[in-house]
């Protein structure tokens, strides 16, 4: 007989009040209760890149892609913009945030396999990938500027 | 049965069976993306100019043509995915839940749908 079949036939055996101190029991401990690591900060950085590239990227991209496709004229505004130190910044924050999204992204893969959950490889690849994220757009621009 | 905690409600009900789906398709744009946004970076790190001439010349190519069509495709899909779980996660009341999700679709899959067109009017030559 399949468990769920099981357990249904079986006669309630919590009292109203009894259940509704279960359903108020304290469940897991949450973020406050633990030290902050690098995985912990690595884990939000990963969701907080990810959300600025869908919401300030994607949109600078299809700027982009539109102002190219609409002609000279609209390109040159494109350009005046983003390459105004304003926009160097946005940019350069833009290839940082990608450079840590895609290298926390490929952590996570390893991790899908099942591998570096061992607390101290798991802390060394984390700072790895932060390292990383920082050396990948110093280099990006680094061939952009010292062209 | 109705009553009772949170996992007792939930017990026995089994999987939404939705969830691998959801999963494996991030991991699967993830791959896409990765692939595709090396080639957008070391390509316009190794562009000589960034002026109109140079931009729409490299992009009209057939070959970057199709890295950014197909780049718009994974990585809106991929962003959309994303985007579900981090509301999914902050987001607890139904309604407002399904309807930012039906928000999401009109605008990623609008998103891709224009810049699809944009890299369709520069590869085909129709930009005035």
């Amino acid at each position: 007989m399949p468990r769920g079949a099981s357990s249904l036939s079986k006669p309630q055996k919590f009292t109203e009040r009894t259940q509704l101190r279960m359903a108020n029991r304290p469940l897991s401990p949450h973020l406050q209760i633990y030290k902050w690591g690098p995985h912990m900060a690595l884990s939000i950085t990963h969701r907080v890149t990810g959300s600025a590239m869908a919401f300030v990227g994607l949109p600078i991209l299809l700027w982009w892609l539109g102002a190219m496709a609409a002609g000279a004229g609209a390109y040159d505004t494109f350009a005046f913009v983003m390459g105004s130190p304003i926009g160097i910044i946005v940019l350069i924050g833009l290839s940082w945030t990608f450079f840590t999204h895609m290298l926390s992204g490929l952590r996570h893969f390893v991790l899908d396999i099942g591998a570096g959950y061992e607390l101290s490889v798991n802390k060394t690849w984390s700072m790895v990938v932060f390292a990383l994220g920082i050396i990948l757009t110093v280099l990006f621009w680094a061939v952009i500027f010292l062209k | 049965m109705v009553d009772g905690t949170p996992i007792g409600r939930a017990r026995g009900l089994g999987s939404a069976h939705e969830g691998v789906h959801h999963w494996l398709t991030q991991r699967f744009t993830a791959v896409g993306n990765l692939v595709l946004m090396l080639f957008l970076t070391i390509s316009l790190a190794l562009l000589p100019e960034y002026d109109y001439a140079t931009l729409s010349g490299w992009a009209s190519q057939l070959l970057p043509a199709t890295a950014l069509a197909l780049l718009l495709v994974s990585v809106f899909w991929h962003a959309r995915l994303g985007v579900q779980v981090v509301v999914e996660d902050y987001v607890h009341e139904a309604g407002t839940k399904f309807g930012i999700l039906v928000l999401l679709n009109l605008v990623f899959i609008g998103g891709a749908a224009f810049g699809l067109i944009s890299i369709a009017r520069l590869a085909f030559g129709g930009a005035a």
